[in-house]
């Protein structure tokens, strides 16, 4: 314990700090509004609809120290009902279209769906596939699309703060 | 005819209350009818103890017999029985001799009895039937044997004579009629372990006769205890007040434990009242060692406690078998793991059994919180004391009633929650009704006083300290604080369950302001409950009564030894599909185990020894005969 | 009878408003023992105004339980707040209840909260509430032991007046069975207001869940009463670990120096508590729910040591 704790202290904080990113905006639903109500916090809920994992290990090293999306005030939660943002990976499969439905059904307004990589713009891969319905957009209305695959977490970083309009720190 | 017979009876239990509150405040009578009875006559006479536990019988028969107006099942074959439960429930506090409280004794468990073989058909019925009027008789041999003893000893069957002669009695003569007589008592009280009739015997009657089986009638096992401990014995040496006291703590503990992993409504009700009399004993046992120790306000705070604590069940533990008693009506079965949702289809019953929860669970600011906290409080101040062992004695009782406070809130969340929250678990549940116009007024009523009960400690708590003061012969003094505040000892603590009212009334207001100041929003959605983006959501994927008791299952296992069966059907065509799985995890009484079995054993092998006497010849009975008559001659 | 009001008022600013601060700060400890930058402490502010601005989503399956249990959590903990001694000896509600009070007012939101656990119908909640009780339960013999240790010195349960009598008599405070007290009501607190190691507040995983797993259910201004109340329950607890078991620094209400030198007094306080409570957290791992027991029946040893302490020293 205490040397987990001394070697802790003796490394410092090593985030990093944010870079600039791109975003493409679908639509013209993430009005300044919503960002004005969720510039300080945000709370983001995680779907896989379908996703290789790329882009869930690239989302979880964005609650490392060196991303560290707390210092924003965005966090992950577990249930969508505490959340105002989806970050939905994967090209939603026909197994979990309908779990995504209810997933955006549970989340209370306002919110908005931010669509993860390749496969959930269009499909990415797995386009035209008997097991994909499609992108995200297909499914639940999305508000922004970060594409990679699987983007790095400084892209993801720098989508979400541009999405709820923050400057980079 | 029905409504005619109840309505008498609750009439007869006003009536009965108001001999009782004339009986508290100071006012005496007594009743002489030599030649009603042999041995002795019927003596009746109310003094403020005895005054106590009628007005409580009144007060609590009444609802239970407007209830029972209300109720088609139970209401028809048992009036009779009925009738003469309360009437001789009524005569057993007013006695005032051997005669007179033995036959009322016996005319309350025979009536009792016939009340607990309503269902005539069913075998459990049948069961509980045969182990109540077993239990309930041998407690009747100790009283029988005491009282006999003492009366021997005093010269005279009268209660009167024996607080007299007490100081004058042999210790030894003394010790041996208080643990005869503490035995008959503890048993109908259903302390541990004399406790196996109760969870059979409760369940088994109609629910207004549980109510005030379990309400009133192991009351008067209490009353006993109190008469024994207290009154005509006079003053005993402390291990009497110990054992009184680790007996509570045993009883509130393990009478919790048991409830815990009942889905039996009803069973676990009767559970309850086993902890619940524990929690009153260790009040009574602290009375009686401080008593012997010589702190008077000590002992008549441990002796208040314990009677707030005897009213207070009585009110809430009715409430809870009365709305029990509308939901079994309703849903047509006690299984807990068959009900849920019934809050929205029985508003009224849910709402009582609410504030019955809430009272049982000791939430302030209702009226088991009150009486928690002055046992707490009499279990603190041994400080006083002493007696190391004394002090010992104490701190287990504070910390099994610490214990009872937290498991009877788990449970309470458990019985009140898989009954009437969420999904209806079965079809019986989700057709179910709400209870007739008279159950709901009986249970409202019961509701109300528990309030009134946990609101007003500061009128109540006098009137108790003169009961109190009356037993323990001293100086009725005034308890401190004014119409807001209880004080306790000096400034050792004080409460005010109605500023505590008060103030959680005004907070609920502060979120509505912060609301408005800070313009929050209004809009309200209602959908489905979250599971993960599952497609239906159907009663079985809710949390049972089962799993809910596990975690204390698990970590109680020392004392559960619970056993595992699990059945799983497979599909016939493949080993890896699944038809049917049955998971079962039922508990071992430890006192079945290895106190009542032995003993059973022990007894059957002991009547077939002796049973080697009937051979059947004539010769060797002639023999008997002969031999019994030279020893008289002998002896006499 | 203004001045009783004053402090009463005082009591509600402090707890309401310095809880969610308390909170935010024990996060941003956190974050920077373990080299992250962290959220500001400042973040449940944040969180708390836009939670105000979102709709509510209420389940169908749910009852009015449902709906009236966060104001009732809420108002429990305020009343507490008026019973705790805060910023003086003389808490605006002294009269009215003490310390066994505060702890079944505690049981009176974790009763509600666990029946709107079960209200949903989910197996998450009630798995959270049949867990909150358990550890609800267990925990309870220890709090009532370790404060009739502390109310034996002081001969009071009053909170008001033990906080009084272990400051004016040194003596009474700096025995071995004080800290004894103190380490069992520590880990007490640590499992009423689930922290680690008895519950991770930060989990998503919802089958290690206890607490978390009861509000799953709740969202806009519903959660932000529910988080609000486990917010002031924390810094309750904290307070009372402070104020009872190092006393100094509170003193009567004789007008607004000494209630300002009381808080100060709390804040130096809370500051240390909330450092080692970061620590701990970031240096422990959760237990393993069935080992929760365990650590609650050593937490009621030392209560119990505790006493026998005080009795073999009278």
């Amino acid at each position: 314990m205490f040397r987990q704790l001394r070697t802790a202290l003796r490394t410092g904080i090593v985030t990093e700090p944010a870079a600039r990113g791109e975003i493409e905006r679908v639509g013209a639903r993430l009005a300044s509004e919503v960002a004005r109500l969720f510039g300080r916090s945000l709370a983001i809920r995680q779907v896989d609809a379908g996703s290789c994992n790329g882009c869930e290990l690239e989302i979880t090293g964005l609650t490392g120290p060196h991303y560290d999306l707390e210092r924003f005030g965005l966090r992950f939660v577990a249930s969508p009902r505490h959340a105002d943002c989806l970050l939905v990976t994967g090209p939603v499969t026909r197994n979990m279209a309908e779990a995504l439905r209810r997933t955006w059904q549970a989340t209370p307004d306002p919110k908005f769906v931010v669509a993860v990589g390749d496969c959930g713009r269009d499909g990415g891969l797995f386009r035209g596939s008997y097991a994909v319905v499609g992108g995200v957009a297909d499914v639940v209305p999305v508000d922004a699309v970060i594409p990679g695959c699987p983007p790095s977490p400084a892209a993801l970083l720098a989508g979400l703060l541009e999405a709820i309009g923050r400057p980079r720190r | 005819m029905n409504r005619l017979v109840y309505g008498v009876i609750a009439a007869m239990g006003i009536v009965a209350a108001g001999l009782g509150g004339y009986g508290m405040a100071g006012g005496a009578g007594t009743l002489r009818l030599a030649w009603l009875v042999p041995l002795g006559g019927l003596e009746l006479t109310l003094d403020p103890l005895g005054g106590l536990f009628l007005g409580l019988i009144g007060l609590a028969a009444a609802p239970a017999s407007v209830y029972g107006m209300g109720d088609p099942d139970g209401g028809g074959r048992g009036r009779l029985a009925y009738a003469v439960f309360v009437a001789s429930m009524c005569l057993v506090p007013l006695a005032a001799n051997t005669m007179t409280f033995l036959i009322a004794w016996e005319l309350m468990s025979l009536a009792s009895y016939a009340l607990v073989l309503h269902d005539r058909e069913s075998e459990e019925s049948v069961r509980a039937g045969w182990i109540y009027a077993v239990m309930t008789h041998a407690g009747l041999a100790c009283l029988l044997a005491g009282m006999l003893l003492l009366g021997a000893e005093v010269g005279s069957q009268r209660f009167a004579d024996w607080r007299a002669a007490a100081p004058a009695l042999a210790p030894a003569t003394r010790d041996l009629a208080f643990v005869l007589l503490a035995l008959g008592f503890a048993g109908k009280a259903g302390v541990i372990p004399l406790h196996v009739w109760l969870p059979l015997a409760h369940p088994a009657a109609p629910s207004h006769v549980s109510a005030l089986m379990s309400g009133v009638m192991i009351k008067l096992g209490i009353y006993g205890l109190l008469r024994v401990s207290l009154d005509w014995l006079g003053v005993g040496p402390p291990w009497w007040g110990a054992t009184l006291l680790v007996a509570g703590a045993v009883s509130s503990v393990i009478g919790v434990l048991y409830a815990l992993v009942e889905h039996d409504l009803k069973r676990l009700l009767a559970f309850h009242s086993i902890e619940n009399i524990g929690i009153i004993l260790l009040g009574i046992g602290s009375a009686a060692l401080y008593r012997v120790a010589g702190l008077d306000a000590l002992a008549r705070l441990g002796l208040i406690a314990a009677l707030y604590h005897t009213v207070n069940h009585a009110a809430f533990k009715a409430l809870l078998f009365l709305g029990a008693g509308a939901v079994v009506h309703a849903t047509g079965t006690r299984n807990m793991e068959a009900m849920g949702g019934l809050i929205k289809r029985m508003p009224w019953t849910a709402g009582c059994f609410l504030v019955g929860s809430a009272a049982i669970a000791a939430l302030p600011p209702l009226n088991g919180f009150v009486s928690e906290w002055l046992t707490f409080l009499a279990l603190f101040q041994n400080t006083r004391l002493d007696a190391v062992g004394q002090n010992l004695v104490f701190t287990l009782g504070i910390a099994s009633l610490a214990l009872t406070g937290g498991l009877a809130m788990a449970c309470f969340v458990k019985a009140f929650g898989i009954t009437f929250l969420a999904l209806p678990r079965s079809d019986a549940a989700a057709g179910a009704h709400e209870a007739s116009p008279p159950m709901r007024l009986a249970m409202l009523t019961l509701a109300a006083a528990c309030v009134a009960l946990g609101l007003g400690p500061t009128l109540v708590v006098p009137v108790f300290g003169s009961v109190a003061a009356a037993i323990l012969k001293t100086p009725p003094s005034a308890t401190g604080g004014d119409w807001l505040t209880l004080r306790v000892a000096g400034e050792f603590a004080s409460l005010s369950t109605a500023a505590i009212a008060v103030a959680l009334a005004a907070s609920l207001l502060v979120p509505f302001a912060a609301f408005w100041i800070l313009g929050a929003a209004r809009r309200t959605r209602a959908y489905e409950t979250w599971g993960c983006g599952r497609i239906v959501q159907t009663a079985r994927m809710e949390y049972t009564a089962t799993a809910f008791a596990n975690p204390f299952k698990r970590v109680f296992d020392f004392f559960y030894r619970p056993s595992k069966r699990l059945d799983i059907e497979f599909h016939p065509e493949s080993r890896f599909f699944v038809e049917r799985i049955e998971y079962e995890n039922p508990t071992r009484s430890i006192f079945d185990d290895w106190l009542y079995r032995p003993a059973l054993e022990l007894l059957q092998a002991a009547a077939r020894a002796v049973g080697a006497l009937q051979s059947g010849s004539a010769n060797q009975y002639l023999a008997y005969i002969l031999v019994a008559l030279l020893l008289m001659l002998v002896l006499a | 009878m203004i001045a009783s009001l004053a402090v009463a008022l005082v009591h509600i600013a402090v707890v309401g408003a310095g809880a969610p601060l308390l909170i935010g700060a024990l996060g941003t400890l956190k974050a920077r023992l373990v080299g992250r930058r962290g959220p500001s402490p400042w973040q449940p502010y944040a969180d708390f105004r836009k939670l105000l601005a979102k709709e509510v989503v209420v389940s169908t399956t749910t009852s009015w339980v449902f709906r009236a249990t966060p104001y009732l959590l809420v108002a429990t903990s305020l009343v507490t707040a008026l019973i705790v001694p805060v910023a003086t000896v003389r808490p605006p509600l002294a009269f009215a209840g003490n310390i066994i009070l505060l702890v079944y007012l505690f049981m009176l939101g974790t009763f509600f909260l666990a029946l709107a656990g079960l209200d949903a119908g989910s197996a998450f909640g009630g798995m959270g509430s049949s867990r909150e009780v358990a550890v609800a339960a267990l925990a309870e013999p220890t709090v009532i032991v370790a404060v009739f240790a502390l109310a034996l010195r002081a001969d009071t349960i009053d909170l008001g007046r033990i906080v009084e009598r272990f400051g004016s008599e040194p003596h009474l405070a700096l025995n071995p069975a004080h800290l004894l007290a103190f380490a069992a009501f520590f880990i007490v607190m640590l499992a009423e207001t689930g922290r680690l190691p008895v519950d991770n507040p930060a989990t998503h995983l919802e089958l290690t869940m206890i607490h978390e797993a009861m509000v799953l259910e709740y969202s806009g201004r519903y959660l932000a009463l529910v988080e609000w109340a486990s917010a002031m329950k924390l810094f309750l607890f904290m307070t009372l670990l402070a104020n009872l078991f190092v006393p100094w620094g509170l003193t009567e209400p004789t007008g607004p120096v000494a209630v300002l030198g009381g808080l100060l007094a709390l804040a130096g306080k809370l500051s240390v508590l909330t450092l080692a409570v970061a620590v701990l957290e970031t240096a422990v791992a959760k237990l393993r729910l069935f080992r929760v027991p365990e650590l609650l029946a050593g937490s009621f040893a030392l209560a119990f040591l505790s006493l026998m302490a005080v009795f073999l020293v009278r």
